[in-house]
Protein backbone atom coordinates (compact mmCIF):
# COMPACT_ATOMS: atom_id res chain seq x y z
CA UNK A 1 0.00 0.00 0.00
CA UNK A 2 2.56 2.54 1.03
CA UNK A 3 5.55 1.85 -1.20
CA UNK A 4 9.24 1.73 -0.42
CA UNK A 5 11.12 4.33 1.57
CA UNK A 6 13.70 4.47 -1.24
CA UNK A 7 11.20 5.74 -3.77
CA UNK A 8 8.99 7.90 -1.55
CA UNK A 9 9.45 11.67 -1.55
CA UNK A 10 10.28 11.88 2.15
CA UNK A 11 12.57 8.85 1.90
CA UNK A 12 14.59 10.44 -0.89
CA UNK A 13 14.83 13.62 1.14
CA UNK A 14 16.13 11.55 4.05
CA UNK A 15 18.97 10.21 1.92
CA UNK A 16 19.62 13.73 0.60
CA UNK A 17 19.81 14.91 4.17
CA UNK A 18 22.08 12.11 5.44
CA UNK A 19 24.47 12.45 2.50
CA UNK A 20 24.50 16.24 2.98
CA UNK A 21 25.21 15.75 6.67
CA UNK A 22 28.20 13.48 5.95
CA UNK A 23 29.53 16.10 3.51
CA UNK A 24 29.11 18.83 6.13
CA UNK A 25 31.03 16.74 8.68
CA UNK A 26 33.75 16.12 6.12
CA UNK A 27 34.00 19.84 5.32
CA UNK A 28 34.30 20.59 9.04
CA UNK A 29 37.17 18.13 9.36
CA UNK A 30 38.84 19.43 6.19
CA UNK A 31 38.60 23.02 7.43
CA UNK A 32 40.20 22.13 10.79
CA UNK A 33 42.98 20.33 8.97
CA UNK A 34 43.63 23.38 6.78
CA UNK A 35 43.86 25.59 9.84
CA UNK A 36 46.86 23.53 10.91
CA UNK A 37 48.68 24.89 7.88
CA UNK A 38 48.20 28.43 9.13
CA UNK A 39 50.20 27.52 12.23
CA UNK A 40 52.71 24.95 11.07
CA UNK A 41 53.76 23.34 7.81
CA UNK A 42 55.09 20.35 9.71
CA UNK A 43 51.77 19.76 11.49
CA UNK A 44 49.91 19.99 8.19
CA UNK A 45 52.27 17.56 6.50
CA UNK A 46 51.92 15.18 9.44
CA UNK A 47 48.13 15.15 8.95
CA UNK A 48 48.64 14.69 5.21
CA UNK A 49 50.88 11.77 6.13
CA UNK A 50 48.01 10.07 7.95
CA UNK A 51 45.81 10.63 4.93
CA UNK A 52 48.21 9.47 2.27
CA UNK A 53 48.58 5.95 0.91
CA UNK A 54 46.83 4.13 3.80
CA UNK A 55 43.98 1.70 3.53
CA UNK A 56 41.83 3.80 5.87
CA UNK A 57 42.44 7.00 3.93
CA UNK A 58 41.58 5.22 0.70
CA UNK A 59 38.47 3.66 2.29
CA UNK A 60 37.31 7.04 3.60
CA UNK A 61 37.88 8.62 0.19
CA UNK A 62 35.83 5.88 -1.45
CA UNK A 63 32.97 6.37 1.01
CA UNK A 64 33.11 10.11 0.44
CA UNK A 65 33.03 9.65 -3.34
CA UNK A 66 30.02 7.36 -2.99
CA UNK A 67 28.22 9.88 -0.79
CA UNK A 68 28.86 12.71 -3.26
CA UNK A 69 27.61 10.62 -6.15
CA UNK A 70 24.47 9.70 -4.18
CA UNK A 71 23.90 13.35 -3.21
CA UNK A 72 24.25 14.58 -6.79
CA UNK A 73 22.22 11.75 -8.32
CA UNK A 74 19.37 12.33 -5.87
CA UNK A 75 19.61 16.10 -6.39
CA UNK A 76 19.09 15.59 -10.12
CA UNK A 77 16.28 13.04 -9.70
CA UNK A 78 14.44 15.26 -7.18
CA UNK A 79 14.82 18.39 -9.30
CA UNK A 80 13.59 16.67 -12.46
CA UNK A 81 10.54 15.24 -10.64
CA UNK A 82 9.84 18.65 -9.15
CA UNK A 83 9.98 20.43 -12.49
CA UNK A 84 7.56 17.89 -13.89
CA UNK A 85 5.21 18.35 -10.93
CA UNK A 86 5.20 22.12 -11.49
CA UNK A 87 3.49 21.55 -14.84
CA UNK A 88 4.32 22.81 -18.29
CA UNK A 89 2.77 26.29 -18.09
CA UNK A 90 4.67 28.91 -16.10
CA UNK A 91 2.99 31.71 -14.20
CA UNK A 92 2.97 35.04 -16.00
CA UNK A 93 3.22 37.13 -12.83
CA UNK A 94 5.67 36.25 -10.08
CA UNK A 95 6.25 37.91 -6.74
CA UNK A 96 8.64 37.29 -3.89
CA UNK A 97 7.17 35.16 -1.13
CA UNK A 98 7.92 36.47 2.35
CA UNK A 99 10.85 34.90 4.16
CA UNK A 100 11.95 32.60 1.34
CA UNK A 101 15.75 32.35 1.10
CA UNK A 102 17.31 32.75 -2.32
CA UNK A 103 19.54 29.72 -1.74
CA UNK A 104 16.59 27.46 -1.00
CA UNK A 105 15.30 28.01 -4.52
CA UNK A 106 18.69 27.60 -6.17
CA UNK A 107 20.16 24.54 -4.49
CA UNK A 108 20.84 22.68 -7.73
CA UNK A 109 22.56 25.65 -9.36
CA UNK A 110 24.63 26.20 -6.22
CA UNK A 111 25.33 22.47 -6.16
CA UNK A 112 26.76 22.66 -9.68
CA UNK A 113 28.95 25.60 -8.67
CA UNK A 114 30.17 23.41 -5.81
CA UNK A 115 30.72 20.51 -8.20
CA UNK A 116 32.71 22.59 -10.74
CA UNK A 117 34.91 23.89 -7.94
CA UNK A 118 35.29 20.37 -6.63
CA UNK A 119 36.52 19.01 -9.97
CA UNK A 120 39.02 21.89 -10.24
CA UNK A 121 40.11 21.30 -6.65
CA UNK A 122 40.57 17.54 -7.11
CA UNK A 123 42.58 17.98 -10.28
CA UNK A 124 45.19 20.24 -8.80
CA UNK A 125 45.34 19.14 -5.16
CA UNK A 126 43.96 15.67 -4.62
CA UNK A 127 45.54 14.35 -7.83
CA UNK A 128 48.95 15.80 -6.97
CA UNK A 129 48.88 14.89 -3.29
CA UNK A 130 46.96 11.66 -2.73
CA UNK A 131 46.63 10.09 -6.16
CA UNK A 132 50.30 10.59 -7.13
CA UNK A 133 51.37 9.04 -3.85
CA UNK A 134 49.00 6.11 -4.36
CA UNK A 135 50.54 5.53 -7.78
CA UNK A 136 53.92 5.24 -6.07
CA UNK A 137 55.55 8.34 -7.59
CA UNK A 138 57.99 10.23 -5.44
CA UNK A 139 57.92 13.57 -7.21
CA UNK A 140 55.26 15.75 -8.74
CA UNK A 141 55.65 18.83 -10.94
CA UNK A 142 54.50 22.04 -9.28
CA UNK A 143 55.14 24.89 -11.67
CA UNK A 144 58.80 24.56 -12.70
CA UNK A 145 59.85 22.66 -9.56
CA UNK A 146 59.55 19.03 -8.52
CA UNK A 147 58.10 18.41 -5.06
CA UNK A 148 57.44 15.25 -3.04
CA UNK A 149 53.71 14.44 -3.03
CA UNK A 150 53.97 14.08 0.76
CA UNK A 151 54.99 17.75 1.06
CA UNK A 152 51.37 18.96 0.96
CA UNK A 153 52.28 22.30 2.49
CA UNK A 154 54.62 23.19 -0.38
CA UNK A 155 52.05 22.22 -3.00
CA UNK A 156 49.24 24.21 -1.35
CA UNK A 157 51.45 27.23 -0.73
CA UNK A 158 52.57 27.29 -4.36
CA UNK A 159 48.99 27.67 -5.63
CA UNK A 160 47.61 30.01 -3.00
CA UNK A 161 50.42 32.50 -3.53
CA UNK A 162 48.79 33.30 -6.90
CA UNK A 163 45.79 35.66 -6.83
CA UNK A 164 43.74 33.97 -9.60
CA UNK A 165 43.69 30.79 -7.51
CA UNK A 166 42.74 32.71 -4.40
CA UNK A 167 39.92 34.44 -6.26
CA UNK A 168 38.55 31.21 -7.76
CA UNK A 169 38.61 29.55 -4.37
CA UNK A 170 36.82 32.47 -2.69
CA UNK A 171 34.07 32.32 -5.33
CA UNK A 172 33.78 28.59 -4.75
CA UNK A 173 33.60 29.14 -0.97
CA UNK A 174 30.81 31.67 -1.47
CA UNK A 175 28.86 29.07 -3.45
CA UNK A 176 29.28 26.48 -0.69
CA UNK A 177 28.33 29.07 1.94
CA UNK A 178 25.00 29.77 0.21
CA UNK A 179 24.41 26.02 -0.25
CA UNK A 180 25.03 25.44 3.45
CA UNK A 181 23.02 28.35 4.87
CA UNK A 182 19.95 26.58 3.53
CA UNK A 183 21.35 23.05 3.59
CA UNK A 184 22.14 22.72 7.28
CA UNK A 185 18.71 23.61 8.66
CA UNK A 186 16.99 21.92 5.72
CA UNK A 187 18.77 18.65 6.48
CA UNK A 188 17.47 18.75 10.07
CA UNK A 189 13.99 19.65 8.84
CA UNK A 190 13.99 16.77 6.32
CA UNK A 191 14.74 14.33 9.14
CA UNK A 192 11.88 15.79 11.15
CA UNK A 193 14.25 17.35 13.67
CA UNK A 194 12.62 20.77 13.84
CA UNK A 195 9.67 22.38 15.57
CA UNK A 196 7.85 25.62 16.28
CA UNK A 197 10.35 26.41 19.05
CA UNK A 198 13.46 25.38 17.11
CA UNK A 199 12.61 26.78 13.69
CA UNK A 200 14.29 30.18 14.06
CA UNK A 201 17.14 28.75 16.13
CA UNK A 202 17.79 26.13 13.49
CA UNK A 203 18.06 28.76 10.74
CA UNK A 204 20.42 30.76 12.93
CA UNK A 205 22.55 27.70 13.70
CA UNK A 206 22.63 26.96 9.98
CA UNK A 207 24.08 30.38 9.16
CA UNK A 208 26.60 30.09 12.01
CA UNK A 209 27.77 26.62 10.94
CA UNK A 210 28.11 27.72 7.30
CA UNK A 211 30.01 30.83 8.34
CA UNK A 212 32.41 28.96 10.65
CA UNK A 213 33.20 26.32 8.03
CA UNK A 214 33.58 28.73 5.12
CA UNK A 215 35.25 31.36 7.30
CA UNK A 216 37.91 28.81 8.29
CA UNK A 217 38.58 27.85 4.68
CA UNK A 218 38.69 31.47 3.53
CA UNK A 219 40.94 32.53 6.40
CA UNK A 220 43.41 29.81 5.54
CA UNK A 221 43.43 30.70 1.83
CA UNK A 222 43.91 34.41 2.53
CA UNK A 223 46.69 33.87 5.07
CA UNK A 224 48.50 31.61 2.61
CA UNK A 225 48.18 34.23 -0.12
CA UNK A 226 49.53 36.96 2.16
CA UNK A 227 52.42 34.75 3.31
CA UNK A 228 53.17 33.70 -0.25
CA UNK A 229 53.54 37.36 -1.20
CA UNK A 230 55.65 38.38 1.76
CA UNK A 231 52.93 40.45 3.42
CA UNK A 232 52.64 38.13 6.42
CA UNK A 233 55.59 36.21 7.91
CA UNK A 234 55.83 32.43 7.55
CA UNK A 235 55.59 30.94 10.12
CA UNK A 236 53.01 33.34 11.52
CA UNK A 237 54.22 33.08 15.12
CA UNK B 1 -11.73 52.89 -9.55
CA UNK B 2 -10.83 51.62 -13.01
CA UNK B 3 -8.78 48.48 -13.52
CA UNK B 4 -7.16 46.55 -16.33
CA UNK B 5 -7.39 42.80 -15.86
CA UNK B 6 -5.27 40.21 -17.60
CA UNK B 7 -7.14 36.95 -17.19
CA UNK B 8 -6.34 33.40 -18.30
CA UNK B 9 -9.10 32.15 -20.59
CA UNK B 10 -9.37 28.51 -21.53
CA UNK B 11 -12.68 27.10 -22.86
CA UNK B 12 -12.13 23.57 -21.50
CA UNK B 13 -9.54 21.16 -20.16
CA UNK B 14 -8.33 20.10 -23.60
CA UNK B 15 -8.24 23.49 -25.30
CA UNK B 16 -5.22 25.78 -25.32
CA UNK B 17 -5.64 28.82 -23.16
CA UNK B 18 -4.43 32.40 -23.46
CA UNK B 19 -4.53 35.69 -21.61
CA UNK B 20 -7.29 38.20 -22.43
CA UNK B 21 -7.28 41.81 -21.32
CA UNK B 22 -10.42 43.43 -19.90
CA UNK B 23 -11.18 46.86 -18.51
CA UNK B 24 -13.62 47.23 -15.59
CA UNK B 25 -14.78 50.70 -14.63
CA UNK B 26 -16.19 52.29 -11.47
CA UNK B 27 -15.34 49.47 -9.10
CA UNK B 28 -15.97 50.41 -5.47
CA UNK B 29 -13.04 50.05 -3.08
CA UNK B 30 -15.59 48.50 -0.72
CA UNK B 31 -16.28 45.55 -2.99
CA UNK B 32 -14.51 42.25 -2.62
CA UNK B 33 -12.24 40.83 -5.28
CA UNK B 34 -14.83 38.25 -6.31
CA UNK B 35 -17.54 40.95 -6.49
CA UNK B 36 -15.24 42.82 -8.85
CA UNK B 37 -15.10 39.67 -11.00
CA UNK B 38 -18.93 39.44 -10.77
CA UNK B 39 -19.09 42.98 -12.15
CA UNK B 40 -16.77 41.99 -15.00
CA UNK B 41 -18.91 38.94 -15.76
CA UNK B 42 -22.07 41.05 -15.81
CA UNK B 43 -20.38 43.31 -18.30
CA UNK B 44 -19.29 40.34 -20.43
CA UNK B 45 -22.80 38.82 -20.40
CA UNK B 46 -24.25 42.18 -21.56
CA UNK B 47 -21.72 42.23 -24.37
CA UNK B 48 -22.82 38.71 -25.34
CA UNK B 49 -19.47 37.23 -24.34
CA UNK B 50 -18.65 34.16 -22.26
CA UNK B 51 -18.26 35.09 -18.56
CA UNK B 52 -15.03 34.13 -16.74
CA UNK B 53 -15.36 30.90 -14.77
CA UNK B 54 -13.87 30.95 -11.25
CA UNK B 55 -14.37 28.88 -8.12
CA UNK B 56 -16.08 30.21 -5.00
CA UNK B 57 -18.59 29.06 -2.43
CA UNK B 58 -18.79 30.39 1.13
CA UNK B 59 -17.15 33.75 0.39
CA UNK B 60 -16.25 33.97 4.04
CA UNK B 61 -12.84 32.33 4.06
CA UNK B 62 -13.76 28.92 5.45
CA UNK B 63 -14.57 26.51 2.65
CA UNK B 64 -11.42 26.63 0.53
CA UNK B 65 -13.28 26.77 -2.79
CA UNK B 66 -11.85 30.08 -3.97
CA UNK B 67 -8.38 30.12 -5.49
CA UNK B 68 -6.66 32.43 -8.05
CA UNK B 69 -3.09 33.57 -8.42
CA UNK B 70 -3.34 37.35 -8.31
CA UNK B 71 -0.30 39.42 -9.38
CA UNK B 72 2.01 36.55 -8.51
CA UNK B 73 0.50 35.75 -5.13
CA UNK B 74 -1.86 32.91 -4.24
CA UNK B 75 -5.07 34.56 -2.95
CA UNK B 76 -3.65 37.99 -3.74
CA UNK B 77 -1.22 40.36 -2.08
CA UNK B 78 -2.59 40.35 1.47
CA UNK B 79 -1.18 37.74 3.81
CA UNK B 80 -3.43 35.19 5.52
CA UNK B 81 -6.46 36.21 3.47
CA UNK B 82 -8.42 34.09 1.00
CA UNK B 83 -9.37 35.54 -2.38
CA UNK B 84 -13.01 35.79 -1.29
CA UNK B 85 -11.96 37.90 1.71
CA UNK B 86 -9.67 40.13 -0.33
CA UNK B 87 -11.00 43.64 -0.87
CA UNK B 88 -10.43 46.12 -3.64
CA UNK B 89 -9.06 48.67 -1.20
CA UNK B 90 -5.81 46.71 -1.55
CA UNK B 91 -5.54 47.95 -5.14
CA UNK B 92 -5.15 51.38 -6.67
CA UNK B 93 -7.07 53.11 -9.44
CA UNK B 94 -5.43 52.28 -12.78
CA UNK B 95 -3.82 49.06 -11.52
CA UNK B 96 -3.16 46.19 -13.88
CA UNK B 97 -4.05 42.88 -12.26
CA UNK B 98 -2.87 39.53 -13.63
CA UNK B 99 -5.25 36.71 -12.68
CA UNK B 100 -4.15 33.12 -13.28
CA UNK B 101 -5.45 29.68 -12.27
CA UNK B 102 -3.42 27.44 -9.92
CA UNK B 103 -0.65 25.85 -11.97
CA UNK B 104 0.47 22.44 -10.88
CA UNK B 105 0.55 19.17 -12.78
CA UNK B 106 -1.79 17.59 -10.24
CA UNK B 107 -4.34 20.46 -10.60
CA UNK B 108 -5.36 20.51 -14.29
CA UNK B 109 -7.37 23.50 -15.51
CA UNK B 110 -11.02 22.63 -16.16
CA UNK B 111 -12.08 26.00 -17.51
CA UNK B 112 -10.64 29.53 -17.31
CA UNK B 113 -9.62 29.97 -13.67
CA UNK B 114 -11.18 26.77 -12.36
CA UNK B 115 -8.84 23.86 -11.64
CA UNK B 116 -9.55 20.28 -10.64
CA UNK B 117 -8.42 19.81 -7.04
CA UNK B 118 -9.69 16.24 -6.71
CA UNK B 119 -6.09 15.19 -5.96
CA UNK B 120 -6.33 16.76 -2.49
CA UNK B 121 -9.57 14.87 -1.79
CA UNK B 122 -7.93 11.65 -2.93
CA UNK B 123 -5.05 12.17 -0.49
CA UNK B 124 -7.56 12.79 2.32
CA UNK B 125 -9.44 9.62 1.47
CA UNK B 126 -6.16 7.70 1.79
CA UNK B 127 -5.93 8.46 5.49
CA UNK B 128 -6.84 11.99 6.54
CA UNK B 129 -9.53 10.83 8.95
CA UNK B 130 -10.14 9.19 12.31
CA UNK B 131 -12.10 5.91 12.24
CA UNK B 132 -14.98 5.82 14.74
CA UNK B 133 -17.73 3.35 15.49
CA UNK B 134 -21.20 4.69 14.96
CA UNK B 135 -23.19 5.45 18.08
CA UNK B 136 -23.51 8.34 20.44
CA UNK B 137 -21.10 11.25 20.11
CA UNK B 138 -18.49 10.96 22.88
CA UNK B 139 -18.12 13.86 25.29
CA UNK B 140 -15.49 16.26 23.93
CA UNK B 141 -13.89 16.66 27.34
CA UNK B 142 -13.77 12.96 28.21
CA UNK B 143 -10.11 12.74 27.10
CA UNK B 144 -7.87 15.38 28.65
CA UNK B 145 -5.56 17.08 26.13
CA UNK B 146 -2.76 19.50 27.03
CA UNK B 147 -3.54 23.05 25.95
CA UNK B 148 -0.36 23.42 23.86
CA UNK B 149 -1.15 20.22 21.97
CA UNK B 150 -4.75 21.22 21.41
CA UNK B 151 -3.63 24.61 20.10
CA UNK B 152 -1.01 23.23 17.75
CA UNK B 153 -3.54 20.74 16.49
CA UNK B 154 -6.07 23.51 15.90
CA UNK B 155 -3.45 25.65 14.10
CA UNK B 156 -2.96 22.80 11.64
CA UNK B 157 -6.68 22.06 11.43
CA UNK B 158 -7.22 25.60 10.11
CA UNK B 159 -6.18 24.29 6.67
CA UNK B 160 -9.04 24.69 4.21
CA UNK B 161 -7.44 22.56 1.48
CA UNK B 162 -7.56 25.37 -1.10
CA UNK B 163 -4.40 24.22 -2.90
CA UNK B 164 -2.46 27.49 -2.58
CA UNK B 165 0.55 25.59 -1.18
CA UNK B 166 1.01 23.22 -4.11
CA UNK B 167 0.15 26.02 -6.55
CA UNK B 168 2.85 28.26 -5.06
CA UNK B 169 5.57 25.68 -4.45
CA UNK B 170 8.29 25.71 -7.10
CA UNK B 171 8.27 21.91 -6.76
CA UNK B 172 4.49 21.53 -7.02
CA UNK B 173 4.60 19.81 -3.65
CA UNK B 174 1.51 19.14 -1.54
CA UNK B 175 3.53 18.70 1.65
CA UNK B 176 2.03 21.65 3.54
CA UNK B 177 -1.48 20.31 2.99
CA UNK B 178 -0.59 16.73 3.92
CA UNK B 179 1.47 17.98 6.88
CA UNK B 180 -1.45 20.05 8.19
CA UNK B 181 -3.76 17.02 8.12
CA UNK B 182 -1.25 14.57 9.58
CA UNK B 183 -0.03 17.05 12.18
CA UNK B 184 -3.45 18.11 13.45
CA UNK B 185 -4.38 14.48 14.09
CA UNK B 186 -0.93 13.46 15.38
CA UNK B 187 -1.28 16.02 18.18
CA UNK B 188 -4.49 14.43 19.51
CA UNK B 189 -4.90 11.07 21.27
CA UNK B 190 -7.83 10.22 18.99
CA UNK B 191 -5.63 10.63 15.94
CA UNK B 192 -2.50 8.95 17.27
CA UNK B 193 -4.03 5.46 17.14
CA UNK B 194 -3.94 5.45 13.33
CA UNK B 195 -0.99 7.84 13.08
CA UNK B 196 1.56 5.53 11.46
CA UNK B 197 -0.88 4.13 8.91
CA UNK B 198 -2.13 7.62 8.08
CA UNK B 199 1.30 9.13 7.47
CA UNK B 200 2.38 6.27 5.22
CA UNK B 201 -0.87 6.14 3.24
CA UNK B 202 -1.20 9.89 2.68
CA UNK B 203 2.44 10.34 1.62
CA UNK B 204 2.20 7.36 -0.74
CA UNK B 205 -0.96 8.80 -2.30
CA UNK B 206 0.58 12.26 -2.60
CA UNK B 207 3.61 10.82 -4.43
CA UNK B 208 1.42 8.67 -6.66
CA UNK B 209 -0.68 11.65 -7.76
CA UNK B 210 2.36 13.43 -9.16
CA UNK B 211 3.03 16.12 -6.55
CA UNK B 212 6.68 17.13 -6.21
CA UNK B 213 9.22 16.68 -3.41
CA UNK B 214 9.43 19.34 -0.70
CA UNK B 215 12.77 21.18 -0.56
CA UNK B 216 11.91 23.35 2.44
CA UNK B 217 11.78 26.68 0.62
CA UNK B 218 8.88 27.88 2.78
CA UNK B 219 7.07 29.62 -0.10
CA UNK B 220 3.92 27.67 0.85
CA UNK B 221 3.74 29.05 4.37
CA UNK B 222 4.23 32.59 3.06
CA UNK B 223 1.23 32.23 0.76
CA UNK B 224 -1.07 30.04 2.88
CA UNK B 225 -4.27 31.97 3.61
CA UNK B 226 -4.57 30.17 6.94
CA UNK B 227 -1.01 30.73 8.15
CA UNK B 228 -0.11 27.03 8.34
CA UNK B 229 3.64 26.83 9.00
CA UNK B 230 6.24 24.39 7.69
CA UNK B 231 6.90 23.26 11.26
CA UNK B 232 4.06 20.87 10.54
CA UNK B 233 6.14 19.53 7.63
CA UNK B 234 8.91 18.69 10.11
CA UNK B 235 6.34 16.77 12.14
CA UNK B 236 5.07 14.96 9.03
CA UNK B 237 8.67 13.96 8.16
CA UNK B 238 9.10 12.68 11.70
CA UNK B 239 5.79 10.78 11.72
CA UNK B 240 6.49 9.25 8.33
CA UNK B 241 10.08 8.19 9.00
CA UNK B 242 9.12 6.77 12.42
CA UNK B 243 6.26 4.82 10.88
CA UNK B 244 8.48 3.48 8.10
CA UNK B 245 11.27 2.36 10.43
CA UNK B 246 8.85 0.66 12.80
CA UNK B 247 7.14 -1.40 10.13
C1 LIG C 1 30.63 20.05 -0.38
C2 LIG C 1 29.65 19.51 -0.94
C3 LIG C 1 28.20 19.55 -0.50
C4 LIG C 1 27.65 19.68 0.74
C5 LIG C 1 28.36 19.85 2.07
C6 LIG C 1 26.21 19.65 0.58
C7 LIG C 1 25.30 19.73 1.61
C8 LIG C 1 23.94 19.70 1.45
C9 LIG C 1 22.98 19.67 2.52
C10 LIG C 1 23.30 19.63 4.00
C11 LIG C 1 21.74 19.67 1.95
C12 LIG C 1 20.40 19.67 2.68
C13 LIG C 1 19.70 18.35 2.56
C14 LIG C 1 18.20 18.46 2.80
O1 LIG C 1 17.58 19.43 2.41
O2 LIG C 1 17.66 17.51 3.36
C15 LIG C 1 21.91 19.74 0.55
C16 LIG C 1 20.87 19.81 -0.36
C17 LIG C 1 21.04 19.84 -1.72
N1 LIG C 1 22.23 19.68 -2.41
FE1 LIG C 1 24.07 19.59 -1.58
N2 LIG C 1 25.91 19.52 -0.76
C18 LIG C 1 27.11 19.45 -1.45
C19 LIG C 1 27.28 19.30 -2.82
C20 LIG C 1 26.23 19.30 -3.73
C21 LIG C 1 26.40 19.10 -5.15
C22 LIG C 1 27.72 18.86 -5.86
C23 LIG C 1 25.13 19.17 -5.70
C24 LIG C 1 24.63 19.03 -7.11
C25 LIG C 1 25.25 19.09 -8.21
C26 LIG C 1 24.20 19.42 -4.63
C27 LIG C 1 22.85 19.60 -4.79
C28 LIG C 1 21.95 19.75 -3.76
C29 LIG C 1 20.52 19.98 -3.94
C30 LIG C 1 19.77 20.13 -5.27
C31 LIG C 1 19.97 20.04 -2.66
C32 LIG C 1 18.51 20.28 -2.32
C33 LIG C 1 17.79 18.99 -2.31
C34 LIG C 1 16.44 19.09 -1.70
O3 LIG C 1 16.20 19.97 -0.86
O4 LIG C 1 15.62 18.27 -2.04
N3 LIG C 1 24.90 19.48 -3.44
N4 LIG C 1 23.25 19.74 0.25
S1 LIG D 1 -15.06 30.98 -1.12
FE1 LIG D 1 -14.95 29.77 0.68
S2 LIG D 1 -12.93 30.19 1.33
FE2 LIG D 1 -13.13 31.57 -0.31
Amino acid sequence: MSGSIFTSSIGKKMFMSISGCILVLFLTFHMCMNLALVFSDAAYNAICGFLGANWYAVAATAVLALVIVLHIALAIVLTLQNRKARGSIRYRANAHENGVEWSSKNMLVLGFVVLLGLIFHLVHFWYKMMFTELMGAHEVAIGAAMVAPTDGAAIVRYYFAQWPYLLLYLVWFAGIWFHLTHGVWSMMHSLGLNSKVWFKRMKCISTIVATIIIGGFALCAIVLFLQGNGILPNPLF
Amino acid sequence: MNLTLEIWRQPNAKAEGKFETYVVKDVSTESSFLEMLDILNNQLIHEGKEPVAFDHDCREGICGACSLRINGHAHGPESEVTTCQLHMRNFKDGDKIVIEPWRSRAFPVIKDLVVDRTAYETILQAGGFVSVNTGGVPDANAIPIAKDDAEESMDAAACIGCGACAATCKNGSAMLFVAARVSSLAKLPQGQVEGARRAKAMVAKMDELGFGNCTNTGACQAECPKGITINHIARLNREYLKAKFRS
